[in-house]
C-alpha cells in the first residue's frame, strides 16, 4: 500500500517532528510512505479568506502531486477537511477534473482516522507516560467525524491517561487567519480553552491540528505556563523522536 | 436600529473588557445549548425532521411569490388587511398610517425583531404616539434605552441585579432582586397599558398560506394580550416567513421551540386568523399584516438564499463561541451571531458590515445545530469571497493572500522562502523558543506568544534523512 504523506505547510515549517512522527506511525503499520517534494499548502488560508483562486490553484497542485497514490494521509483534520469537503465544489466548469479530484479526495485521510479506521492499527508501542487532555479540532470533528479515532488509539498506550476537559469540542479560537484578523477574540477563546484544559491537571494538551496547538500553546506561554506540554497526537502515538533539531 | 456593524472591531474591544457583560455571558453560557441538547433527545428522528423542515423552507422560498399571494388572498378573505413594505421606511410609514386611520394614541408591542430593523418605536414616538414593549426582555431594554442583544432572549446581556436597579430607578420602587417579584412588578406596570392601548403590534413567527393566518410562538402571555385586547392588531413580519400549510408549521414547530429554549413546546402558540368574528369572545376589531421585504427578495436566487430558511431560533448564536464571548451588541445591528453575520451584510450592505463575515472561526458549531440546516460557515465564506472580489478587504491582507498563493504554487520558491523564514524565526525565538512580537502579526502576538519553529523545514530534513 503506497501512501503519500501530505505534511501540511504548518507542520513543514513550524514543527517538523510531527511529520516524522506521522511517517514513523505509517511505516510501523506497514505502509510504503512517499513524501512528494513538490507539495506545499492545501489552499485553505486563502480559500477561507475569500480567495477562491487559492483553493483552485492548490487543488490542481494537490492532484498533480498525489494522484498516483493509493492513499494520502495528513496529520491535520483541517487540511484534510479542506480537501475532502471543499475541493469538491471548486471546478463546476470542468467535470472531468472535478471527478479526478473527488476520487483523490475520497482516498485522503486525517492521520488518526486512517490509523484507526483504514489500517485498523491495534499495536502502538509508544513509551509515552503521562496524563493528557484532548482538544477536538473543529474541522476534524465536524467535517470528518474525527472524535473517537484519536481516543481509541491513545487508549492502546499503557502510559497514557486521558482526562477529558469539560468542553473538548469548543473551538480554541484559531480559525486560520481569524486568529490574526480578530486576534482579541481569538485570544479570549484560547484563554477559555487553556483554563478548561488546565482544570484537568493534565501535563499535556493533545490535539490533531497544529494550528490549534500553536494557538493554545501561544496563549499558555503568554500566561506564564512553561510546564504544560502541548503536543500533536502523532507525537504521543509515535513516542519521542530522537531530537533532530 | 442604529447601525454600528462597521465598528465591529471597536465594539469587540469594548465588550471583551466589559466586566458585567462578561460575567452575564458566562452565566448564560451553555444554558440554552444544554437545554436544547436534552430537548432534542425527545425526538427520535431528529435528522429526518431537520431534513423535512429544511425542505419545507426551501419549498416555501422556491415558490415564495405564489405562497405570499395565496396568503394575501386567504388573509383578506378572513378580513385581515395585507400591506406590502418594500423598505424599512415603508414599514414605519404604513404602520403610522394605519395608526392614524384608527385614531391610535397608545400602542402595546410584543416582540418583533423586524420592527427593530426599521426603528419602528422611534418613528412611532416621532409621530406623537407611544409604543410600549411588553415582552419582559424588550420592556427592560426599552427602560434601559438599549437594543436587543439576542433574537429570542433580548436582555440576556443583563443581570438580575442590573434589572432590579433599573426597575427601582424607573418605577420609583424599592429595590428587590427576587425574579418572580420583578416579573410581578413589570406585570403591574404593563397591565394598565394593555387595558388602555388602542393598537397591538406583534411580530409573526410564520405566515400560513393555506389559511391566511399569522402564527406567534411565545412564552409570556403578553403576545395574547397584544393581539386580542386592543381594537387594532398589526402583525409585522418578513416575507420569507411564509409556510404553505399548518401541517408544515407543525413540523417546523417541533424544531423551533426545542432549538430555541430547549422547550418541547412554548407556553403559547397562537394561530391568528383575521379580526374578531361575531361569535368570537375576544380579538381585535381590525387586523392588519405588514409584509416586509427590506432586502429579503435580493437574496432569492442568490448564493445566500439558504439564509432565508432561518426560523429565528437563536441556536446558532447560543452555540457560537464568538457570540458567547462578545455578546450580541458587538455585531452592531438587529441580528447577531452567525445568522447575523450573514443577514446583516445582506440587508444593510456588505461595505457597512465588512468584519461580520470574518467574525467566525468557521468552527461549524452553528451549522450542526441549525434546525433547518443552513450552511452558515459556507454562507460566511460566500460573503468573504465577495469582499475579496470587490477589493473591500485591507490591501495588505489581499496582498498577503495572493503572495502566499503564488509561493505555494511554485514549490522551489516556496521551499526557499520557508527555509529562510523558519531559520529567521528560530533565531528570533532564542533559547526560550518563543516569539513575543512579530511585525505585521500583532493580531496574534498582542495576546499570545508564537512558539518558534525548530529552524529547519520538514522537507529539508527529510531530504537529508532519506536521500
Amino acid at each position: 500500500m503506497q501512501v503519500g504523506l501530505f505534511v501540511t505547510c504548518l507542520v513543514d515549517m513550524m514543527r517538523p517532528r510531527i511529520g516524522f512522527s506521522t511517517l514513523k506511525l505509517l511505516e510501523q503499520a506497514g505502509c510504503v510512505v512517499v513524501v512528494p517534494p513538490d507539495q506545499t499548502c492545501c489552499g485553505q488560508p486563502g480559500f477561507n479568506s475569500g480567495d477562491r483562486e487559492s483553493g483552485r490553484a492548490m487543488a490542481r497542485r494537490f492532484l498533480r502531486t498525489f494522484e498516483s497514490f493509493d492513499y494520502v494521509v495528513a496529520p491535520s483534520g483541517s487540511c484534510t477537511g479542506m480537501i475532502r469537503c471543499h475541493y469538491s465544489q471548486l471546478f463546476p466548469e470542468d467535470p472531468a477534473l472535478q471527478q479526478r479530484l473527488d476520487a483523490l479526495s475520497a482516498r485522503t485521510f486525517e492521520l488518526t482516522d486512517f490509523l484507526a479506521n483504514v489500517l485498523k492499527v491495534e499495536r502502538l508501542d509508544s513509551p509515552y507516560r503521562g496524563t493528557i487532555t484532548y482538544h477536538d479540532s473543529c474541522s476534524g470533528l465536524r467535517e470528518l467525524g474525527v472524535k473517537t479515532q484519536p481516543r481509541r488509539l491513545l487508549a492502546r498506550i499503557p502510559g497514557v491517561h486521558l482526562k477529558e476537559m469539560s468542553q473538548p469540542e469548543l473551538c480554541c479560537g484559531f480559525g486560520g487567519t481569524f486568529s490574526i484578523k480578530l486576534g482579541e477574540i481569538a485570544t479570549r477563546m484560547a484563554d477559555n480553552k487553556c483554563h478548561d484544559a488546565l482544570d484537568t491537571q493534565a501535563d499535556a494538551i493533545v490535539g490533531g491540528d497544529l494550528g490549534c496547538l500553536l494557538n493554545i500553546e501561544g496563549r499558555l506561554r503568554r500566561l506564564g505556563d512553561r510546564r504544560t506540554r502541548v503536543l500533536h497526537v502523532a507525537e504521543v502515538l509515535a513516542g519521542p523522536e530522537p531530537e533532530q533539531d | 436600529m442604529q447601525l454600528t456593524s462597521s465598528l465591529f472591531k471597536r465594539n469587540v474591544r469594548h465588550k471583551l473588557v466589559d466586566a458585567s457583560l462578561q460575567h452575564n455571558m458566562k452565566r448564560f453560557g451553555g444554558r440554552f445549548s444544554q437545554a436544547r441538547a436534552i430537548a432534542m433527545l425527545e425526538v427520535d428522528n431528529l435528522e429526518a425532521i431537520r431534513t423535512a423542515a429544511a425542505a419545507i423552507r426551501d419549498r416555501s422560498l422556491a415558490h415564495l411569490d405564489s405562497y405570499l399571494m395565496a396568503f394575501e388572498e386567504r388573509a383578506m378573505a378572513c378580513g385581515t388587511q395585507v400591506h406590502w413594505a418594500e423598505t424599512a421606511q415603508d414599514v414605519n410609514r404604513i404602520l403610522i398610517d394605519i395608526a392614524r386611520a384608527h385614531h391610535v394614541k397608545k400602542i402595546v408591542k410584543s416582540k418583533s425583531m423586524v420592527s427593530e430593523e426599521s426603528g419602528l418605536n422611534e418613528a412611532v414616538a416621532a409621530a406623537g404616539m407611544a409604543a410600549i414593549e411588553t415582552d419582559l426582555g424588550e420592556y427592560i431594554l426599552q427602560l434601559a434605552e438599549e437594543p436587543p442583544s439576542h433574537i429570542i432572549a433580548p436582555a440576556i446581556h443583563k443581570s438580575v441585579e442590573e434589572v432590579a436597579q433599573l426597575f427601582s430607578e424607573k418605577h420609583h420602587t424599592t429595590l428587590q432582586t427576587d425574579i418572580p417579584a420583578l416579573c410581578r412588578e413589570a406585570r403591574e406596570q404593563l397591565r394598565p397599558h394593555f387595558l388602555s392601548a388602542d393598537m397591538g403590534i406583534s411580530g409573526g413567527n410564520f405566515l400560513i398560506a393555506e389559511t391566511g393566518s399569522v402564527v406567534i410562538v411565545t412564552n409570556e402571555g403578553n403576545g395574547r394580550m397584544v393581539t386580542t385586547l386592543p381594537r387594532v392588531h398589526v402583525a409585522i413580519t418578513g416575507i420569507e416567513k411564509v409556510l404553505p400549510t399548518l401541517n408544515d408549521f407543525s413540523t417546523v414547530l417541533r424544531l423551533l421551540t426545542r432549538s430555541a429554549t430547549g422547550q418541547s413546546i412554548t407556553n403559547y402558540v397562537s394561530v391568528l386568523t383575521g379580526p374578531r368574528r361575531d361569535h368570537d369572545r375576544d380579538g381585535p376589531e381590525h387586523s392588519h399584516v405588514i409584509l416586509v421585504d427590506s432586502g429579503r427578495s435580493r437574496l432569492l436566487g442568490s448564493e445566500l438564499q439558504l439564509a432565508l430558511r432561518c426560523i429565528r431560533c437563536g441556536a446558532c448564536m447560543n452555540h457560537c463561541p464568538v457570540y458567547q464571548n462578545i455578546g450580541g451588541h458587538a455585531y452592531g445591528w438587529v441580528y447577531p451571531g452567525p445568522i447575523g453575520a450573514v443577514l446583516t451584510p445582506s440587508y444593510v450592505g456588505l461595505e457597512n458590515a465588512l468584519d461580520l463575515p470574518q467574525a467566525s472561526t468557521l468552527c461549524g458549531a452553528c451549522q450542526v445545530v441549525c434546525p433547518v440546516k443552513i450552511p452558515l460557515p459556507e454562507l460566511m465564506r460566500v460573503l468573504r469571497e465577495k469582499s475579496f472580489r470587490l477589493g473591500l478587504r485591507p490591501w495588505h491582507e489581499r496582498w498577503a493572500i495572493r503572495a502566499w498563493r503564488f509561493a505555494a504554487d511554485h514549490p522551489r520558491l516556496y521551499g526557499w522562502m520557508t527555509r529562510l523564514a523558519v531559520r529567521l524565526l528560530h533565531r528570533m525565538g532564542g533559547k526560550e523558543g518563543l516569539l513575543h512580537r512579530l511585525p505585521g502579526l500583532d493580531g496574534w502576538t498582542d495576546g499570545r506568544d508564537m512558539p518558534a519553529p525548530s529552524g529547519r523545514t520538514f522537507r529539508d530534513r527529510y531530504r537529508e534523512t532519506r536521500p
